[in-house]
């Protein structure tokens, strides 16, 4: 097992510099530049700016002082877009936001989608099966652009409970409507995955032994059918959470969170080339290390599985 | 004491003191004896995050409004926008040949931590600003003031120190120019000339902006920044006009989507935001008493690309005349836009300062003669139905441009028969492809630096960076060199906007007007009349309710 993971570690520091590299050249090759602006800048001007930035230096002296700058410091280098800030600032600002609200949309999006999924199989094609799946489906087919919007119209202008937007700390009334809109469509595939797997593993062999045996259905439920069931939620849930926990440009738009989700979006708009970098290793890391994560689980889970 | 006594005791207090605060708090009056409201407290959304608070690096609309509220230049706009008002200066005498300013400063202006404001703070802000070391994306802007020497010091050539820029003592600055430039005291209102705190940026080098760190001499202070999401300034009782600021906090919240920015408004968490594209004219007859329209110094055009290895059609005048003809502008303002934008038959807009629209031939046409005309002249250039004209237009993606480009694209081809194809390039790719001449025809847009028609015009001379079409014109650059040192330049500008009409480089569309969401309470105090914009919390207030 141990083995197992040092020789995952391993394969991932290539993996993020491969990452690097081609993040670096797709940058470089987009048109623009940072400092570009509906006004050129006098050549004089832009080679002062180049010069205090690196800028001048050959592509592949960029990138190598930058990745030895990441790896030995820890440095992400300045934000060209906002001269007060580093990367690492930005980072620090807008990570913990998009964690906060990427956390609790995954408790919620698990919690009540593995229930509902629960819950729909075991009362298979019953009122409360057509329920949950009329559910899912609808949430599923609703985009979060478009929910975010209904959403502050009830809760903001009818209903005045909840504001509109910010983030304000995350006090939790700032907090409900980003997890709602997040979660929803995520809450819904957890509950179709479950309820397809459930009604696979409730036909199978150890669980009719299981009944024959005269064990009560809560704890053929629980003890026995619940875990084999989680599998193919864990398989999703490795980069759903990635995808929650680093944040949704859409729900950072719609409730201007300051959330990490929008730095990328607008830094990529800006050029601004050391905060796309930065994110995107981030999110790389979090990929690999939440991959990881899922498949230690399913060892642990899966008897079948031993690394 | 007994208790009861001793409780009475405190309420009397603690009723005197209120009261005390209270009759403190409503003392005060707006300038024109206006009652006002009880809390003076400022919201408004911003589309985008600043790019920084420091005066020499601030580059955008955002930052430049926060700027203005925090530090405070030698002059500043007047609420209308076309005269000055003393900020740090008091006054300044002219030399005969117009090349050396000596600007009084006033002895009571002090920085938020108590020091003096003095004439060595503008000297270090400036030399700063066009410093190699600090490379600001806006130095530029100290060589359009043309100051001495300023492209030596800006290429690294020359010292910091030969600057046209010296204190003479605390309180008396004198600047030297290598030309006269009439405009000179209109262009000190712009953030990269505003005073900077030496001791602080020595201090915490380019951590110097930050709330915890920074240090400023304007009306407000900042107080707390949170990036992508909120920033706030409060009032700084060490400003010397403090008593007459009624404001005591701004808030400044990012939120990128105009849709949300005005639910918000309407939720009554935002005090101003823009009218989204389009929703002027219900939303004014929803809320009239909250939307306002006035003129702003933009312009909104497209070029037509001029250089040699352009395409041939547009060389020859008579189709950038039929192509500038045939667009009915009232339906693009009226119907498209919908928010009290004027139509644009010349580059410059009408609400310039001093600036006497010129009467130029086709906006005195009605849309027929000009569709009429236009058919006319494109068939004397030779195209017609055998030979169709086709182009392809572009426009940085948004959807309020390719309304716009949609409505021409289809006017041209109901008039003229004209095949135009749209095409969109996001923001970075449009702005290289623009300045690499690779477009046939790209839209473009200005806003003046300073209230004054060549900050408009100087974009058509033939060695002007913004020169899109990369139109030359020896007349119109000879009448724009005279126009720099003339005393009364108007008619010379009038000239080159009469040549412009006839060459038409650019087909003028329309000019920009603001559109705004705002409290009734705080309209009153709004510089509407300002066409640039540059407000200045310290002149808001909001009103009482009746």
């Amino acid at each position: 097992m141990y083995v197992y993971i040092i020789k995952r570690l391993a394969v991932a520091i290539p993996t993020i510099l491969i990452l690097v590299v081609f993040s670096f050249v797709l940058m470089y090759w987009a048109p623009g530049g940072p400092f570009n602006s509906e006004r050129p800048l006098p050549a004089q001007v832009m080679a002062n700016i180049e010069a205090k930035y690196g800028l001048d230096q050959p592509v592949w002296k960029q990138m190598i002082d930058y990745v030895w700058g990441v790896v030995t410091r820890f440095d992400f280098g300045p934000s060209f877009q906002y001269t007060d800030r580093t990367v690492n600032d930005v980072i620090a600002q807008g990570f913990p936001v998009t964690l906060t609200y990427g956390f609790w949309s995954a408790i919620a999006a698990v919690l009540v989608g593995v229930t509902l999924g629960i819950a729909a199989a075991l009362k298979h094609n019953s009122w409360l099966d057509y329920i949950a799946v009329g559910i899912t489906i609808g949430a599923q087919a609703l985009p979060n652009f478009v929910m975010a919007p209904i959403l502050v119209l009830i809760f903001t202008l009818w209903l005045g409970w909840l504001p509109g937007g910010g983030w304000n700390g995350g006090q939790w009334q700032y907090v409900i409507m980003p997890v709602i809109a997040l979660s929803t469509s995520y809450m819904a595939s957890i509950a179709r995955i479950t309820r397809s797997s459930m009604l696979e593993v409730m036909n199978s062999n150890f669980i009719r032994t299981a009944r024959a045996k005269g064990l009560p259905m809560r704890r053929v439920v629980l003890r026995h059918a619940l875990k084999p069931t989680l599998l193919p939620v864990i398989s999703y849930l490795g980069p759903a959470v990635v995808g929650m926990i680093t944040g949704s440009v859409v729900v950072d738009i719609a409730f201007s969170t300051g959330g990490i989700g929008q730095f990328f979006v607008n830094s990529a708009f800006n050029r601004d080339y050391s905060v796309i970098m930065g994110i995107t290793i981030l999110v790389g890391m979090l990929t690999i290390t939440f991959n990881l994560l899922v498949d230690i689980l399913y060892a642990w889970i899966d008897p079948k599985i031993r690394y | 004491m007994k208790m009861t006594t001793m409780l009475k005791a405190s309420t009397a207090a603690l009723l005197i003191t209120s009261g005390a605060a209270w009759a403190e708090a409503h003392a005060m009056t707006g300038p024109n004896g206006e009652a006002l409201a009880e809390t003076q407290e400022f919201v408004y959304r911003v589309l985008d995050e600043h790019s920084s608070v420091d005066p020499g690096i601030v580059e955008d609309v955002t930052g430049s409004e926060l700027v203005r509220d925090l530090f405070e230049g030698l002059y500043n706009d007047s609420k209308t926008g076309d005269t000055l008002e003393p900020g740090v200066a008091l006054s300044h005498t002219v030399s005969d040949d117009g090349l050396v300013y000596t600007f009084t400063l006033r002895e009571d202006a002090k920085w938020s931590n108590g020091d003096p404001v003095t004439a060595g703070d503008f000297v270090y802000a400036w030399r700063r600003a066009a410093s190699p070391e600090l490379a600001s994306p806006y130095s530029w802007y100290m060589e359009l003031m043309a100051l001495e020497n300023v492209g030596a010091v800006l290429a690294g050539d020359a010292p910091l120190e030969d600057l046209g820029v010296t204190a003479i003592d605390d309180y008396t600055l004198e600047v030297t120019l290598t030309e006269p430039l009439p405009y000179f005291p209109q262009m000190l209102t712009h953030a990269t000339t505003f005073p900077v705190p030496q001791s602080v940026i020595e201090a915490f080098g380019d951590q110097w902006t930050r709330p915890e760190n920074i240090v400023s001499n304007g009306a407000y202070v900042l107080s707390e920044h949170i990036p992508q999401e909120r920033s706030v300034r409060v009032k700084n009782d060490m400003y010397w006009d403090a008593d007459n600021t009624i404001i005591e906090s701004v808030t400044a919240l990012v939120i990128n989507d105009e849709n949300q920015a005005l639910t918000r408004f309407l939720a009554d968490e935002l005090d101003r935001t823009e009218v989204p594209a389009g929703q002027f004219p219900r939303l004014s007859e929803e809320y009239p008493e909250q939307t306002v329209s006035f003129p702003r110094l933009c312009n909104y055009y497209y070029s037509f690309n001029l250089r040699d290895d352009g395409p041939e059609a547009f060389k020859d005048v008579r189709v950038r005349q039929a192509l500038a003809m045939a667009i009915d502008r009232d339906v693009i303002t009226d119907n498209v836009l919908a928010g009290g934008q004027p139509a644009a038959y010349t580059f410059t807009p009408a609400a310039t300062a001093n600036f006497e629209v010129p009467d130029v031939e086709m906006a005195s046409m009605t849309q027929q003669e000009r569709n009429e005309k236009a058919i006319e002249l494109l068939a004397e250039a030779g195209y017609g139905p055998d030979n169709p004209l086709s182009f392809e237009m572009v426009y940085n993606t948004s959807d309020a441009h390719r309304s716009i480009a949609v409505a021409m694209s289809q006017m041209w081809k109901q008039t003229l028969g004209v095949e135009a194809t749209l095409a969109n390039q996001e923001w970075q790719t449009f702005l290289e492809a623009r300045d690499n001449g690779d477009f046939e025809l790209a839209r473009g847009a200005w806003c003046g630096d300073y209230n004054e028609a060549s900050t408009f015009l100087d974009l058509l001379q033939t060695n002007s960076g913004y020169n899109d079409a990369k139109y030359s014109n020896s007349e119109v650059d000879q009448l724009l060199a005279e126009a720099k040192t003339a005393s009364d330049p108007n008619p010379l500008y009038e000239q080159v906007e009469q040549i412009i009409a006839e060459d038409m480089p650019v087909i003028p569309i329309y000019h920009y007007a603001g559109n705004y969401m705002m409290d009734e309470a705080l309209i009153p105090s709004w510089p509407v009349e300002n066409v640039q914009q540059n407000w200045y919390s310290k002149d808001l207030y909001f009103v009482a309710d009746e």
